[in-house]
């Protein structure tokens, strides 16, 4: 083990990983991130689409959402680097009675919570994206203040930072195993050597179980694998995500939107998931996801695809996020199953893991925690997620 | 209207095709029935297609071959790659300036679910190679399906104008390029397992071992027992500054674009790159009535065949070994090269620069396979070969020969009983791949009576043609019977000039002392149109290098058949030089002018990814600060996330990297990912290219795209 002893270690330069470690190295405390990929955000970051939202409706998620919204739409100002921020909105269309329903049932809820959103009719929703297919359409939520940011640009720009301030980082390096004494982290092993530090943080992602495992614990996260897409850069033509959630045979929803340089970007859900760790190309994708973009706003018949890909969606049981303290092992984070949230959680789950890192967590904070509790019963399952 | 057709060529019919009216930023233009929106745009003189939406470069043609997007303009309303998109009438096409508005469309398309098809062979790629496999398993009985991207089969070879090297029983040697592509077409056909997908595309192979294919606009699933990838190769790229500029492009664009569209989208032109690829373009420009000002190699040999080299030597054009391209010059296009010596450390050696005047510069600096769906059907477990460029860069002649072995091959894995490939074929194919061997000093015949070839042909070359054809089998290659170099033996020459016909490297000449031993005649093969020369004419000849031997006049001019449109030209000559005639000027030498200004280049112009505008510098810096992975450069700069899929920066980033003294090893490569090509979204829905109507043509385009996010 090197001499150095870090206040913390890291093991994921991903999604999670890069703005925790820029949250604590901010607080001053020195930081180690072990990454298994040659550079940052090469695990699941890089294959996430973009979206940022607030209006969930699991509590915990909101909260947490709110502050990477702060903190992603605040980036450049601050720091300068260009994420592609856009405050474009989510919109999840209805043009069926039963999604109708479902959606104003949960506006309700997300309301409560103080979110901005709100419920558009027909007409107002031919306004806001008037390239949407006409026929049966009931109108949609609408939240403006949702947006989204370049994955690719906001983790070099996470990573730029926290070099900026000091974090160490050790690509190409698996973590095997997390390595304790009497009950407590002292450090971490990887296939290249060994770090000490009394505090980790996993924000493994996909591969997060293995690494839980090492350290005796078995946090319940299993990925499965999305496909998305793709296409050329047009002049922008609408600025929402747009969530369709009517099922179709092989898949739960699809959403795609709009980004920064101008191109379409699309992703489903398969139903049923396909469990694993596979991120190659099926030929099964395309076809499904055409067929539903075509249908629902016909003049995406012609933007030329680009490319598509794989990612991986760390899934947990109720489908929210594991977070904090382990109550076995000490010194051991939680940062795990975020469920396909990665990029959106991420600078929300990163500043609120160095408040509690340093032990001065507010009482949103321990809400969001009790919620999230890697203890808690993983029943139930978060309505549209 | 200037019209930059060619409507005269000495080897290419000029067929009459009907006149297509079209209009370009609402002037009317006309274009021939069937020609791309490219072509028809460089005939009538336009070679900017648009600016692009980064920084407002203007963007011409790069690759003519469907494989980038940077020639992409607004068609009808929509976005098309101008090189691949043919003109139809009463188009209205419009520059690509910023980024494309995407049109409305009348009603709601029809989406028609996927065919799956099943074959035992997918042949990817129609060419040289994949007609040569398709021929082996098409006798085998093998249900296959070659899938080509252009409208007739023959790859490469339709854009061949000259006579093939080689071996005629192995690879139809001393027969033109363009003529093979016939000949393996015709009996491609033949074979009824054998189907044919012309402009079709394969997009993906992907995990589940199914290849999308898209087929005049049609998306298709194929589900192949083997993949067979003869995809040919692409061209390398290079960085300098003004690389992007419209008229720097590849040798094989240009070929398309003189060769099989027959326009001149040139007049005067430089090249890059001593390799065949690059002598055989500039031969073919001369062909096509345009000036060669100059090629330059950055080895102190070029690494083509000598012979190509000599006769562009003895065409006038000046050839520049140890030198390089300094930047390409020209304001929105290209108006000039500048040139410059290297030292060993591949160093500019300051106060060399040498200047051209040109309106094109060709870069022709080798070859990478095609193999991409190669490694993915090895990752995927599909059983999968590949064949000629795609397996590995050698000539058209090599890529035949690999293509029948391959053939030959598959049917046998595929459980037909085709024997065993027999031994020699792999030995030929190895010969037919060599690299050029020694060069000799030409070792002319001192005699001054009889009749006798001369054989200007001093490198050894995998090439035999002339000892095939000798009437007399006075002509032999002693040693390798392919590789090494043609000799005259024996007494019987009738004088009857089939080796000056057929030779490819147009390197053998017949002197004829019998009428006089003082005045002997000579007969030089010329390869230009029979309009450019005739008898009386008094004629600048050369040695095969290109040093003027003097002015001579023409007493006949004839045309063989077995010449297959190259003309035999024959002048009488003193005693003393006739041996040492190998050709005829047809242009007159360019001298380079010194570069009024030889200051450094302007890094910020060199363009390493051409699609996204990434600068050389942007890399350097971003390599520098320490990335070491490919992909978190690209999650910086966008390098290989443009329209052309990372075909073409990957390898320069490489050079980059080496350049910067980071070893290979240290290097993560780019992740690659499908598509291949860009195709609309709704292909894959199965709308079928038209049933998704545009209402009101949009007549102008975002040009304020500079923010990104609106």
């Amino acid at each position: 083990m090197g001499a150095q002893v870090y206040d913390v270690i890291v093991i994921g330069a991903g999604s999670v990983g890069l703005p925790t470690a820029v949250s604590l190295a901010e607080a001053g405390l020195s930081t180690l991130v072990v990454d298994q990929f040659a550079g940052p955000g090469q695990g699941s970051n890089k294959a996430a689409i973009g979206g940022i939202r607030a209006t969930h409706s699991a509590p915990a998620k909101i909260h947490l959402c709110l502050e990477s919204l702060r903190l992603f739409s605040s980036w450049q100002a601050l720091h300068g680097d260009n994420i592609e921020w856009f405050q474009g909105g989510y919109v999840f269309v209805a043009y069926r009675e039963q999604e109708e329903k479902a959606l104003k049932e949960l506006l309700q809820v997300q309301q409560r919570h103080g979110l901005n959103i709100r419920w558009l009719d027909r007409d107002e929703l031919l306004d806001l994206v008037p390239a949407i297919a006409r026929d049966g359409l009931r109108g949609g939520t609408y939240s403006p203040e949702d947006g989204s940011a370049s994955p690719l640009l906001s983790s070099a720009a996470f990573y730029r930072r926290a070099v900026e301030l000091g974090v160490r980082f050790r690509f190409r390096e698996r973590v095997t195993a997390i390595v304790k004494r009497r009950g407590g982290v002292v450090g971490v092993r990887t296939d290249k050597g060994g770090y000490a530090t009394e505090t980790v943080v996993n924000a493994a992602g996909a591969w997060a179980r293995p690494i839980a495992q090492s350290a005796g614990l078995d946090t319940p996260v299993a990925p499965d694998s999305h496909e998305a897409g793709i296409t050329e850069p047009v002049a922008r033509f609408f600025g929402p995500m747009l969530v369709d959630i009517r099922p179709t045979p092989g898949a739960r929803n699809y959403y795609f939107y709009q980004h920064g340089p101008g191109g379409i970007v699309f992703c489903i859900t398969p139903d049923p998931p396909v469990v694993g760790t596979d991120r190659r190309e099926t030929s099964s994708y395309l076809p499904m996801i055409a067929t539903r973009m075509v249908g629902l706003m016909p003049k995406l018949a012609n933007v030329k695809v680009r490319r598509t890909w794989r990612g991986l969606y760390p899934m947990t049981p109720d489908g929210s996020p594991v977070l904090g303290w382990s109550k076995q092992v000490e010194g051991y984070v939680h940062a795990e199953g975020m469920c396909g949230q990665g990029f959106m959680l991420g600078p929300g789950v990163g500043a609120t893991l160095s408040r509690l890192i340093r032990g001065v967590e507010t009482e949103t904070d321990r809400a969001i925690l009790r919620e999230l509790a890697p203890d808690r019963e993983f029943g139930g399952e978060e309505a549209l997620k | 209207m200037a019209d930059h057709r060619i409507l005269e060529h000495p080897i290419l019919p000029v067929p009459e095709a009907r006149p297509v009216p079209f209009s370009w930023q609402g002037q009317p233009f006309e274009a021939r029935e069937g020609e791309t929106i490219a072509s028809a745009l460089f005939a009538n003189g336009v070679r900017t297609f648009g600016h692009h939406h980064k920084d407002g470069a203007p963007q011409g043609i790069f690759c003519a071959n469907g494989q980038c997007a940077q020639c992409t303009v607004i068609a009808d309303g929509l976005p098309v790659k101008a090189c691949m998109a043919p003109v139809r009438p009463g188009m209205a096409v419009e520059p690509l300036d910023g980024l494309p508005v995407l049109p409305d469309v009348e009603g709601h398309p029809h989406t028609h679910p996927i065919e799956t098809v099943e074959v035992e062979c997918l042949i990817v790629g129609g060419g040289p190679a994949g007609l040569s496999a398709a021929i082996e398993l098409g006798k085998a009985g093998v249900r296959t399906l070659i899938v080509d991207d252009k409208h007739r089969l023959g790859g490469k070879l339709v854009l061949q104008t000259h006579k093939f090297f080689g071996s005629i029983e192995a690879c139809h040697a001393g027969t033109r390029g363009i003529d093979i592509a016939t000949r393996l077409e015709q009996e491609v056909r033949g074979f009824e397992h054998v189907r044919i997908w012309l402009n079709s595309t394969v997009l993906a192979v992907f995990s589940d071992r199914r290849v999308g294919v898209l087929r005049e606009g049609q998306y298709f699933i194929v589900r192949p027992d083997v993949l067979l990838v003869a995809a040919g190769a692409r061209e390398k790229s290079l960085v300098f500054p003004g690389n992007t500029l419209p008229g720097v492009y590849g040798a094989g664009a240009f070929q398309t674009l003189v060769n099989r569209d027959l326009v001149r989208p040139a007049e005067r032109l430089f090249v890059i790159g001593g390799g065949n690829v690059g002598l055989i373009a500039a031969y073919h420009a001369l062909q096509a009535g345009i000036a060669v000002v100059g090629l330059c190699e950055a080895l102190s040999e070029c690494g083509g065949y000598k012979v190509h080299k000599d006769k562009l030597a003895r065409m006038g054009v000046p050839i520049y070994t140890s030198h390089t391209i300094v930047r390409a010059e020209g304001d929105g296009e290209v108006s000039g090269v500048v040139i410059a010596q290297i030292d060993r450390n591949w160093k500019v050696v300051p106060g060399t620069e040498k200047c051209f005047e040109c309106d094109t510069i060709l870069v022709a600096v080798g070859l990478d396979p095609v193999n991409e769906f190669l490694e993915k059907a090895r990752e995927f477990g599909l059983p999968a070969v590949a064949a000629g460029d795609a397996e590995e860069i050698a000539e058209a002649s090599a890529a035949m020969f690999t293509g029948r072995i391959r053939g030959l091959e598959v049917a046998r894995s595929l459980g037909r009983d085709v024997g065993e490939v027999p031994p020699e074929w792999h030995r030929t194919a190895e010969v037919l791949k060599s690299r050029p061997g020694m060069t000799i000093t030409e070792d002319l015949p001192a005699t001054r009576e009889g009749v006798f070839p001369v054989f200007h042909c001093s490198q050894e070359i995998p090439c035999n043609p002339c000892t095939s054809i000798c009437p007399n089998h006075s002509i032999v290659i002693t040693g390798d019977e392919v590789m090494g170099l043609p000799e005259f033996v024996g007494e019987a020459c009738d004088g009857c000039e089939k080796c000056v016909a057929i030779c490819p490297g147009l390197a053998v000449t017949l002197v004829d002392y019998r009428k006089s031993a003082d005045h002997p005649t000579v007969v030089i093969p010329y390869e230009f149109s029979a309009r450019s020369i005739k008898q009386g004419d008094v004629v600048t000849v050369l040695d095969s290098e290109g040093a003027v031997l003097g002015n001579l006049e023409v007493t006949r001019v004839r045309a063989p058949r077995d010449a297959d449109r190259a003309l035999l030209v024959r002048v009488v000559a003193p005693a003393d030089i006739a041996p040492r005639i190998a050709g005829i000027r047809v242009q007159e030498p360019w001298e380079p002018a010194r570069p009024e200004t030889t200051g450094q280049p302007i890094e910020d112009h060199e363009i390493v990814c051409r699609c996204e505008r990434v600068t050389a510098r942007e890399l350097r810096e971003l390599i520098r600060a320490g990335v070491r992975d490919m992909n978190h450069l690209k999650a910086i700069t966008r390098c290989g996330m443009g329209a052309c899929g990372g075909k073409t920066c990957p390898s320069l980033i490489k050079r980059l990297f080496r350049e910067e003294g980071v070893p290979a090893e240290e290097v993560t490569d780019l992740t690659r990912r499908p598509l291949f090509m860009e195709v609309p979204l709704g292909a894959f829905a199965g709308v079928v290219q038209g049933e998704a109507p545009i209402k009101d043509v949009p007549r102008r385009h975002a040009t304020d795209v500079h923010e990104g996010g609106m």
